[in-house]
């Protein structure tokens, strides 16, 4: 049976920590980072659980700011 | 598998849109006009039309559009997009004007601007994001404000005996004859992007195809108008604000002709 | 023809793009005019009737943003209405050209001949630091050629510009001897001569946008600064006055548009008394002739300074005379035109029997 990698990046100063992206990821790949922040002083997002990423961006989609990208790989 | 081999190019299945500017938006956290921008700047992208397409900026939150979205801008006056891009778009012909604005630019101070040039029928689309508030100036009431709804203005929720009732600008527009294309769209989910993405892109290859006006309303959420995280408020919009803007295609010429 | 119609004559023939419009009494022969001449299926110039002149002056905007020559006409309230529109072309540096054919105020006023703008077209009008180039036709010819001149000078400084006419000269029937037609300008040709120009981010071009805002408040002073620049060069450039019989006068009568001619004729009809009248008569009121009048005024015993209003032109005449000389108004109100014979009456009244 097919399996699907995926992997996202987030630019890390463009975020603003507004949590759209956490909150659209159906697999809980995404967290805010709960103490570090940017160079705006955002709680950033970041993959917190990145092996469960299912390249679906949902994330992506969602995001007003464009900060994430998303990358797929299906193993078949 | 490993990280670093998932990332690589050829991989890639969603990126940044490439009309995007590569300056930080002013917007709030979660605030809709970031994903309304990029479903625009990619549609612009899609259709091949940055070399032809020209926005109208609004005054308010998105007054700086032209900062991130990477085609021939204009800024207007308060409410007066409608008028320019009546003016671009016809001696222009051959280009696709949008103008981009909020719903206390379009339905209070430009409500004339805006049914006169659905009226005529102008080959140009109109977005107004519909979030019920005057964000830039700090969160009045704004002509979609819900009833009940407390904003700077109306601090103990807005009344309809002293402030009327919250205008459905879609419903209004749909019923002059010059526009082609009217729907209601929400950027909350990724179905909902999905959705106002294609409104947005039907609504350019209207006017390219000059068919008249088309207008898309985005109801959106402004968080700090509304004084609740992004996620509270696509929940309350949700809850209050679709009852009273209900989404999906208002009117459509395509499929009633 | 009368001045009115001339306007829409003269706009067809500069290859004029665009003409924006609201009825409004008594400019409606301009924008009627046009719709009769239908210039959409000769030159390609578009007219519309808009639903206001709030909404004229914004299409004029934005029309004005893509590189076009295009123009609106009103008279007095509209043009109050269109000082939004107004300000923002100033700040935006956009090209234009506005007509005004004066009505009486203030308010609703009357419908008949008035010269009450002159503060509101020469000092500003909207909000910010800004003038307009202010032409003043005082014939039909001078509506017609002020359409051509209006628009070069709007293009070479980058500032919209305005013919400041009267409900006179609007409505007054004159021959009149028409350009001829010029074409209107290539695609091409506008993005040669308006590099700033909204036209469509073509290639490697880095986008245009046309805007007034900037919150840098040091840009801002310097965008500032530059409006200023080019109004200091429109002044030294492009200040225009008729100067007549000021050789040997012993009083000077400063009038501009219609109401000079009929000082014109009070001169001529003091010269046979042999009263030595001179007139000035300011083409441009901004940029306003100064050192004309300044010159003009050397040897004079007296000015009068005559307007159909309650005295706004004087301000500038004692400026330029720093009052060396005494400067008197005389004007009617309301709609009224004085006749030559109350001009020299006035004129005796304040300098010759006090």
């Amino acid at each position: 049976m097919a399996k699907i990698h995926g992997a996202v990046t987030i630019e890390r100063e463009r975020c603003k920590g507004c949590d759209l992206c956490v909150v659209a990821c159906p697999c809980d790949v995404l967290a805010l980072q709960p103490k570090e922040v940017n160079d705006r002083g955002y709680h950033f997002a970041y993959p917190a659980k990145e092996e469960a990423c299912i390249g679906c961006a949902a994330c992506a989609m969602v995001c007003p700011d464009a900060c994430i990208e998303v990358y797929k790989v299906i193993v078949k | 598998m490993k990280r670093e081999d998932i990332i690589k190019p050829e991989n890639k299945v969603y990126s940044r849109p490439r009309l995007l500017d590569d300056n930080i938006m002013h917007y709030c956290p979660g605030c809709s006009h970031g994903v309304v921008h990029k479903i625009v700047a990619e549609v612009i992208d899609e259709l091949g039309l940055e070399e032809h397409a020209i926005g109208i900026a609004p005054v308010g939150c998105a007054v700086f559009a032209y900062n991130y979205i990477d085609c021939d801008w204009v800024e207007a006056a308060h409410g007066r997009a409608p008028a320019l891009a009546t003016a671009v778009s016809r001696l222009n012909p051959d280009k696709v004007v949008f103008t981009y604005q909020g719903d206390g630019d379009l339905a209070a101070i430009g409500t004339a601007e805006t049914i006169h040039a659905c009226t005529r029928g102008e080959n140009i689309v109109i977005i107004m994001i519909n979030n019920g508030i005057y964000g830039m100036t700090g969160g009045q009431m704004s002509p979609c404000t819900l009833e009940g709804a407390k904003t700077a203005t109306t601090p103990y929720g807005r009344r309809v005996d002293l402030n009327g009732f919250p205008l459905r600008v879609g419903n209004v527009v749909s019923i002059l004859d010059g526009t082609c294309y009217v729907t209601r769209q929400a950027v909350h989910t990724t179905a909902a992007v999905r959705k106002a993405k294609a409104a947005i892109r039907k609504a350019f290859l209207n006017a390219r195809a000059k068919k008249g006006t088309s207008f898309v309303e985005i109801v959106g959420t402004c968080s700090s108008g509304w004084k609740m995280s992004p996620e509270k408020s696509n929940k309350w919009m949700e809850e209050n604000m679709f009852a009273h803007y209900p989404l999906g295609d208002i009117k459509d010429t395509d499929k009633t002709e | 023809m009368k001045g009115n119609e001339a306007i829409a004559h003269a706009a067809i023939r500069y290859g004029a793009d665009g003409y924006f419009g609201y009825p409004i009494t008594p400019q409606s022969e301009v924008l009627e005019t046009l719709e009769a001449l239908m210039p959409w299926e000769t030159t390609g110039m578009v007219v519309l009737q808009a639903e206001s002149e709030v909404s004229s002056i914004n299409m004029v905007y934005g029309g004005a943003a893509t590189g076009k020559a295009v123009m609106t006409s009103s008279s007095s309230p509209g043009v109050s209405l269109m000082q939004e529109g107004i300000s923002y072309l100033a700040a935006s540096e956009l090209p234009a050209l506005i007509v005004n054919v004066m009505r009486g105020g203030p308010g609703l006023g009357t419908i008949h001949p008035s010269q009450s703008d002159y503060f509101q077209a020469t000092k500003g009008g909207g909000h910010g630091d800004y003038h307009l180039i202010v032409l003043a036709p005082s014939t039909v010819q001078e509506m017609a050629d002020f359409v051509a001149l209006g628009f070069d000078l709007a293009f070479k400084y980058r500032t919209p510009s305005m013919i400041l006419a009267d409900g006179i000269v609007g409505q007054m029937m004159e021959k009149v001897v028409l350009p001829p037609q010029r074409p209107r300008r290539t695609a091409e040709q506008i993005k040669e001569q308006c590099p700033w120009a909204v036209t469509g981010r073509e290639g490697s071009r880095k986008r245009n946008v046309v805007t007034s805002l900037e919150l840098d408040s040091a840009v801002m002073e310097k965008n500032n600064e530059r409006f200023q620049r080019t109004y200091r060069e429109i002044e030294k450039n492009e200040v225009r006055y008729e100067a007549r019989y000021t050789e040997d006068a012993d009083y000077l009568i400063v009038a501009f548009g219609s109401i000079a001619r009929i000082c014109l004729k009070a001169i001529e009809d003091a010269r046979k008394e042999g009263i030595k009248i001179g007139l000035v008569r300011p083409i441009t009121l901004w940029p306003f002739p100064f050192d004309a009048i300044r010159e003009a005024a050397r040897n004079v015993k007296g000015i009068l300074c005559v307007e159909i209003n309650a005295g706004q032109m004087i301000e500038d005449v004692r400026l330029a005379v720093s009052d060396r000389v005494p400067v008197c108004h005389f004007g009617r109100m309301g709609g009224i035109v004085p006749n030559p014979q109350e001009v020299l009456d006035a004129l005796k009244k304040d300098f010759i029997n006090k």
